[in-house]
């Protein structure tokens, strides 16, 4: 229907022709298309058909490629590895399977770009949009209809019925929002409190046997777990990534920290693992600067005092475990964490 | 036999015994102790420690003290122990070339007896860990999976999951540990050079430490397969994207500007 009303005069390739003396009277016309020009297979039958055998050879080639991924699938165990230059030991299966199901999709596609670009139909054809604006009688009638249907309603007479819809179409949204309720159990205290509390010992995570202070030599770097935690526990996952600890020893000398060196044992210091700006786990510890950086956002931690904030985003220090010995000689924690571990939240304060 | 015993009640008689006894001793003794190893060994030991402080006054005092006492420009070397001369020296990172945020691994020009007989002496110094033996390193018929997971419990956070190395704070970074020896391997964890935390025997015993360097061997050795192909780096997704997009979407760029720069009209124009 569009293109019936739209006017001969206004096709593109009409212009095209008045091209010359529409320069003089309006300088930004529309120039056209250029004129038509064929392709060499559109004028040699014999260029054609070998377009067409390109073009049957691409798609049998995919076909070939798609029999070797099979046959490849097939044939190739799944651990064979094979040394090929440049990429080295290599899976064969792997290799193979890329390949050729890489040279199926390629030939796929070379071969209808081939074939559209050399045998299809290559006019050019222009074809314009029509108004979206709608007639003017079209508009009235659809304003006139709602006018009558409003006063047949009669909503405005009618304001209990207006009132109640509004009330009832506010309302249902929230039966919406209340099962939101159902997401989860909500979190409660569990953000503030870790698995550590007084009296638990420090367990080495590379042994599985508790600390001794004399096992933690200056400038080593161990990492623990509260006594009681095993890696066979099915929810241990969850409660590493709130117990993990980084212990280091220091010379108390270099402790320049008040705080942080009466909650040692003699220089040993327990920190934090989980990084307090997002809750990577933090470990990258150099032994003569004291420094711990997060390998997520390089926020930089001085474990010579306090564990204090001195680069990156981390809003604020690593939180210490107060750490002593036990009557066998263990070193033991003296309470839970005094705040949150991991990053601030909302309640934090 | 008979006029033997009849001086027996003879008041040398005695003396005689006493005599043959401490010759049957002595002669034994001499014949069992090894007296002269140990002799020799002792020699050897004092000749390699004096051999080791010509090397060191040649090589080390100029930054670490005459004595191995330290300076402003390099630490004490008191109780640092054979092995960490043995990793430092071995690694070509002793003597250091020149001050800086971390000292590079280098050609070492240092015969591994001349690196012995240095060892020898700092050790003579002070107390440390002992250069390893073979069977304290070799990853023989260690734990791979287990070295997995101590690996990424206690290294991989600045060395990467494969050991390819990582960046630290100014400068400094861990390095890469393809190429690196068992033994290297096993006193870095040992004496904990530079800015690497140490992870002592209490801390990280040797069976833990030979599953270390058997997960090592395993994931960043010379026959390391990379099942993929390219491992660009091992550096997960963030190589493999930038390759992916500059390499993977730069091709198919270049594809569709050819497609679309070779007109296929039979005049071209």
């Amino acid at each position: 229907m569009s293109s019936q009303e739209i006017s001969e005069a206004d096709l593109p390739h009409e212009q095209a022709t008045t091209h010359g003396t529409a320069v003089a009277e309006h300088p930004f016309a529309d120039p056209g298309l250029p004129p038509h020009k064929p392709r060499i297979q559109d004028i040699d039958e014999r260029a054609a058909k070998r377009s067409e055998r390109t073009v049957a050879l691409l798609f049998t080639l995919s076909m070939l490629a798609t029999i070797g991924f099979i046959a490849s699938f097939v044939i190739f165990p799944v651990d064979k590895i094979v040394y090929v230059w440049p990429l080295g030991h290599v899976s064969a299966t792997n290799l193979s399977l890329g390949l050729t199901l890489g040279l199926a999709l390629f030939c796929i596609g070379a071969g209808a770009v081939h074939w559209a670009r050399t045998l299809m139909s290559d006019e050019e054809m222009a074809d314009d949009r029509h108004a979206i604006e709608a007639t003017p009688e079209v508009k009235a009638k659809v304003m006139a209809d709602f006018a009558d249907g409003a006063r047949e309603s009669a909503i405005g007479r009618r304001p209990l019925i207006r009132n109640t819809m509004f009330g009832a179409l506010a309302m249902v949204p929230l039966s919406g929002v209340v099962l939101l309720r159902e997401l989860g159990p909500l979190p409660e205290k569990k953000l503030f409190h870790t698995g550590w509390s007084e009296g638990k010992q420090l367990i080495n995570m590379n042994t599985n046997e508790p600390l001794r202070p004399e096992d933690v030599a200056v400038g080593s770097l161990t990492f623990a777990k509260p006594e009681g935690l095993e890696e066979s526990d099915h929810d241990f996952n969850n409660k590493i990534a709130k117990d993990a600890l980084m212990i280091v020893r220091i010379q108390p000398e270099d402790i320049k920290d008040k705080r942080e060196l009466e909650w040692s044992h003699e220089g040993i210091v327990a920190f934090s693992k989980i990084c307090t700006h997002v809750g990577c786990p933090i470990s990258l510890y150099e032994q003569q600067t004291h420094h711990v950086l997060c390998p997520c956002h390089q926020s930089t931690f001085d474990l010579s005092d306090g564990a204090r904030v001195i680069f990156g985003p981390a809003g604020h220090a690593l939180p210490q475990l107060r750490i002593g010995v036990d009557d066998e000689g263990f070193l033991q924690a003296l309470g839970d964490f005094s705040e949150p571990v991991g990053p601030a939240f909302w309640e934090r304060g | 036999m008979k006029k033997l015993s009849a001086r027996r009640r003879h008041p040398l008689a005695a003396v005689v015994v006493l005599l043959l006894a401490l010759a049957a001793t002595g002669g034994l003794y001499a014949a069992f102790a090894p007296a002269g190893k140990a002799q020799a060994d002792e020699t050897a030991q004092s000749l390699a420690i004096e051999e080791g402080k010509k090397l060191y006054t040649v090589g080390c005092a100029s930054c670490h003290g005459t004595g191995g006492q330290g300076t402003t420009d390099g630490p004490s070397l008191v109780g640092v122990g054979s092995a960490a001369v043995d990793f430092q020296v071995g690694t070509g990172r002793m003597p250091a070339q020149q001050p800086g945020a971390q000292v590079p691994k280098k050609k070492n020009i240092y015969s591994q007896a001349e690196i012995d007989q240095l060892a020898a002496y700092i050790a003579s110094l002070g107390a440390g860990p002992i250069t390893p033996t073979e069977k304290q390193y070799s990853p023989e018929g260690a734990d791979i999976a287990k070295g997995g997971d101590l690996f990424r419990t206690n290294c991989a956070q600045c060395h990467n999951f494969t050991g390819e190395g990582g960046a630290l704070t100014h400068g400094k970074y861990a390095p890469s540990l393809e190429g690196v020896s068992e033994k290297h391997i096993y006193e870095a964890m040992q004496t904990g050079p530079q800015n690497m935390p140490s992870f002592p025997d209490t801390t990280l015993p040797e069976k833990e430490k030979k599953d270390i360097i058997a997960y090592i061997k395993t994931v960043n050795g010379d026959e390391t397969a990379t099942p993929g192909g390219f491992a660009l780096g091992g550096l997960g997704p963030v190589s493999e994207g930038l390759f992916g997009w500059i390499f993977g979407l730069g091709s198919l760029i270049a594809v569709a500007v050819w497609v679309a720069a070779h007109t296929a009209k039979a005049k071209k124009s």
